[in-house]
């Protein structure tokens, strides 16, 4: 199958208009003869859901949370992007663009991020409109902030709660649909199959986590809002029930799986404290704009400070590194998470690590309070230094945070074309899930841009391009497809239930997080990755001869759920190690020790490697084939990252 | 520490479900206390036994899906959610007792999980404002004051967790409800419907089986987003405007 992006013709700027002028309309009248599933109520399902039912369509939206309004999305804390350049300061939707192709180190499709960017201006205005309380000046205009990587001020907030806040915005909009009968919701309701009927997307199996009863649900379309799988690698910022397992079902029906390895590592994270930590922390990275990040010059003062022989206040600024600002000159601590990341762990490999396992950096508030006062602080940053002290029983105020990076969000996930459909007809994939608009490296704030365009202003209009060619009938829910599914799924299940062997679930999970985290984490190289391949391979085989799930199938089984996940996490975690080690180039999160400038930055190779990696099932424990989407750019001039 | 454990346990929602009694050794003060529960089902599941379930997902306090009553207390001794309480704030050989948070309108799942459906219910009878996606004015010409726009904040932090239903002698909802009302009410954007809108709600959260307030505030006194009780009078005001003005409902 050659990969066909549908990317439009036409000028840059140009190109989402005229699509939009040319997909074909489904008339009013006729949207209610089609049903939708949307399956994930984060900012990109939840916001997909109430528009499309807006329009008329009927939809059925699916989480496995006890209420949408609890998705992952809910937890997202610095902003959203948006270049209304409300602040006069060169913002504009090609600098937008612009940014986000550079950050994301070349590996993006220029049409999907300039339409991003495009549409972001869109988002500000939906919000407020819907009442989402964004952060506001004295003269009561919308307040700006710049955050990770960028040289103006684009970024909204609502202070270090706006995934919260627009979220429940997104939430808002799908109740009233709820309640105007546009909207059937199944809460607590994992998919765990897509059914494909003539090639087509035509519905999916469910499970009911309460009563563990399996259902399929026939529909014209399905759209996977499912988000990131950064839980491969058990400890992450992610929540704990994120998982792959409703793109993975997909995946191995047919929809190609893109750059999986391409995993955010987030450099403003509360450092791991023991065996027992079962996530980890993120501290906004908004905290960057005026926490200073630093460790001690030498070994010997690090110890000393392990040791808890001295203090870091005791630390004077003769013998403090802040190696972002040294480094780099111009954008000092705003550098992008991934250069951030790798630094920290730089400084820590050397030995300069603060805290007992020598794994943390100092990230310092003494100079902003000096400045402005801890008043001004507080109200900047309260909830986050809040939040901090809880966790770790010391006060930000007082003395400098600990921060170590963590995975945090996947650039990777199902290939979808211009119109977000994946390679199987009739199925999408929107916001974390899909792998389009970030490239290598996603920049601060645009996550939550690209779920919420997506969902409001991408798919109304693609999906109706769809489902105009396609007839009103659906098939039955008695099906042989589907009955067929169903079996499938039920049988996975049991078959978990029935080892009833030594170890739990989480047992599992954690080995495959270490195996993910020191092979194919902030730094990977051939011979680890070669290693790590056959770890994971004898890890699942374990796993399917002695994994103990208890309890039964017919009933709320939180351990049966885990192990469900896990042990898609284990195949993924296989494809993602198979992807890192075809990419001989360094780019974004995607670092290879082999391949890095003198300086020590990430390598691009462009001309063997400017394409999408997206991965073809091929049956179980067969190698997945790769198709390639070659990248062409046409609007920026690639030229290697510089940050200095 | 070393911790004796009085939990609720309950197969399913029909069965009538009674305290175990579990020992948790050597756990260490930095775990959050949900941490010390994956402890504890660890060792009910090498043990064979089921494990005890409750409700988490975001593990930081914001998605509002842990619930539990600790030592009589809706998410433990801190103003906090139970995902962010850590085992400092208990000391060795402690016994503590775990529940589900108790309302008629929040039925009991399995153990420790309950149904918070009913909040769903009552955001949808009119907790929104009636946009569609698109059309609407640039987000700068609808200018807030700070002070507005804060105060609204305040009161759209609620995370609805249901702490406060679980607070109340009466099981009210009264808190979580007039938080969403206040925030709308004080924005211009849901000025427009604030009269149906308080009307609806409150009527929903009646039909759910919530009881009424006494003003005790223990709502408050318990919500670990600090939900003002001010957002209650404004609710009243609001609920008391519409109904001597119009017709709805
Ligand atoms: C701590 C943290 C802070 C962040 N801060 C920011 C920020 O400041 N700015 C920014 O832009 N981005 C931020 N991000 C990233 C951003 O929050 C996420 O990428 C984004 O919210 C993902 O949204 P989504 O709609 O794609 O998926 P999610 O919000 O993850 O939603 C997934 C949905 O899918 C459902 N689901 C999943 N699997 C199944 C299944 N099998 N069956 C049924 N339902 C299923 C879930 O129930 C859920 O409703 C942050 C991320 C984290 C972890
Ligand atoms: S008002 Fe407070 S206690 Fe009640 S649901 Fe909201 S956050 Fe929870
Ligand atoms: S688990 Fe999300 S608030 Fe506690």
């Amino acid at each position: 199958m050659i990969l066909d992006s549908k990317t439009p013709s036409g000028p840059l700027a140009e190109k989402w208009t005229n699509h939009k002028f040319n997909v074909k309309l489904v008339n009013p009248a006729n949207k209610r003869k089609y049903e939708i599933i949307v399956v994930g109520t984060g900012l990109a399902g939840a916001s997909a859901a109430a528009s499309l039912a807006e329009l008329g369509y009927n939809v059925k939206a699916f989480c496995f949370q006890d209420s949408p309004r609890r998705a992952h999305s809910i937890a997202a804390q610095g902003g959203i992007n948006a270049a209304k350049n409300y602040q006069n300061d060169g913002d504009s939707v090609f600098r937008l663009f612009y940014d986000t192709v550079k950050g994301g180190d070349y590996r993006s499709r220029e049409a999907n991020v300039y339409r991003l960017a495009e549409v972001s201006v869109n988002i500000i205005d939906q919000c407020v409109a819907q009442g989402v309380p964004f952060a506001r000046e004295y003269g009561g205009l919308l307040a700006n902030r710049s955050f990770g990587g960028a040289q103006v001020s684009r970024t909204f907030y609502a202070r270090g709660q706006t995934g919260q806040q627009l979220l429940l915005g997104a939430y808002s909009a799908l109740s009233r649909q709820v309640a105007n009968g546009k909207v059937k919701l199944f809460p607590r309701t994992e998919m765990l199959d897509v059914v494909i009927i003539d090639g087509k997307a035509q519905g999916i199996v469910t499970r009911n986590l309460i009563t563990g009863t399996i259902e399929s649900h026939s529909a014209h379309a399905v759209l996977l809002c499912t988000g990131g799988y950064g839980n491969v690698f058990f400890l992450s910022t992610n929540a704990m029930g994120s998982n792959v397992t409703a793109a993975w079902r997909a995946h191995k029906k047919g929809a190609y799986f893109a750059n999986p390895c391409y995993t955010q590592i987030h450099p403003t994270c509360i450092p791991v404290s023991g065996d027992h930590q079962s996530k980890l922390t993120l501290m906004s990275e908004s905290l960057r704009n005026d926490g200073r990040v630093w460790v001690p010059k030498t070994v010997e003062i690090a110890e000393k400070l392990r040791k808890k022989e001295i203090k870091p206040a005791d630390i004077p600024d003769e013998d403090r590194d802040y190696y972002l600002e040294n480094k780099y000159p111009s954008f000092g601590n705003l550098v992008p998470r991934d250069v951030a990341s790798r630094n920290a762990k730089y400084v820590c490999d050397e030995g300069r690590g603060v805290n007992e396992t020598g794994e943390a950096v100092f990230l310092d508030f003494r100079d902003a309070i000096l400045r402005d006062g801890e008043d001004l602080v507080r109200s900047k940053y309260g909830n986050l230094f809040d939040m901090y002290h809880q966790i770790t029983g010391e006060n930000p105020y007082k003395t400098p945070m600990m921060i170590y990076p963590a995975v945090h969000y996947t650039m990777g996930g199902l290939w979808v074309d211009y119109n977000l459909m994946t390679t199987i007809p009739g199925l999408y994939a929107l916001g974390e899930a899909n792998f389009s608009d970030h490239g290598a490296n996603r920049l601060g704030a645009s996550a939550l841009m690209q779920g919420l365009a997506d969902g409001y202003f991408v798919i109304p209009y693609t999906v109706g391009n769809y489902l105009a060619t396609q007839p009103y009938d659906k098939p039955s829910e008695d099906h042989p497809a589907f009955k067929q599914s169903e079996e499938e799924v039920k049988e996975k299940l049991e078959r978990l239930l029935s080892i009833k062997g030594e170890k739990t679930v989480d047992y599992y999970h954690k080995k495959l997080g270490k195996i993910m985290w020191n092979y194919c984490g902030m730094a990977r190289s051939a011979d680890g990755l070669a290693k790590a391949k056959s770890m994971i391979k004898e890890l699942k085989e374990e796993f399917w001869t002695n994994v103990r799930v208890l309890g039964t199938e017919e009933e709320l089984n939180q351990s049966l759920e885990k192990a469900n996940r896990v042990a898609d996490f284990l195949e993924l975690g296989e494809l993602m190690i198979d992807d890192a080690l075809n990419r001989n180039e360094s780019c974004g999160g995607h670092f290879r020790e082999e391949y890095q400038t003198p300086e020590g930055e990430a390598l691009r190779d462009d001309e063997n490697y400017a394409y999408v990696a997206a991965w073809e099932y091929k049956g179980e424990n067969q190698d997945e084939q790769l198709h390639k989407e070659e990248l062409v750019f046409e609007n920026v001039k690639l030229t290697q990252r510089s940050y200095k | 520490m070393n911790l004796t454990l009085k939990v609720w346990r309950q197969k399913n929602a029909s069965d009538k479900g009674g305290f175990r009694e579990y020992k948790v050794k050597d756990i260490s003060e930095h775990m959050s206390f949900l941490e010390m529960l994956d402890v504890l089902n660890e060792e009910l599941l090498e043990k064979g036994e089921d494990p005890v379930h409750f409700d988490h997902d975001c593990r930081e306090g914001i998605c509002g899906m842990c619930s539990l009553h600790i030592n009589g207390k809706p998410h433990g001794p801190l103003q906090t959610t139970t995902c962010q309480l850590h085992m400092r704030s208990f000391n060795d050989g402690e016994t503590i007792t775990i529940e589900p948070f108790r309302a008629k309108a929040f039925p009991v799942v399995k153990d420790l999980v309950v149904d918070r459906g009913a909040f769903d219910r009552i955001i949808q009878s009119g907790g929104y404002v009636t946009v569609n996606t698109g059309g609407v004015p640039d987000a700068n010409e609808i200018p807030i004051p700070k002070v507005i726009a804060d105060e609204a904040f305040d009161s759209a932090t609620c995370i609805g967790c249901g702490a406060c239903v679980a607070a109340c002698k009466n099981a009210s909802a009264m808190l979580f409800v007039s938080a969403k009302i206040s925030q709308l009410a004080l924005l211009p954007q849901g000025k427009v419907e604030r009269k149906e809108r308080a009307e609806k709600m409150v009527a929903q959260m009646d039909a759910e089986g919530f009881g009424a307030c006494t003003n005790t505030g223990a709502c408050s006194a318990e919500c670990p987003k600090e939900i003002k009780l001010s957002n209650i009078a404004r609710m009243n005001r609001e609920y008391f405007t519409a109904s001597v003005t119009t017709e709805n409902v």
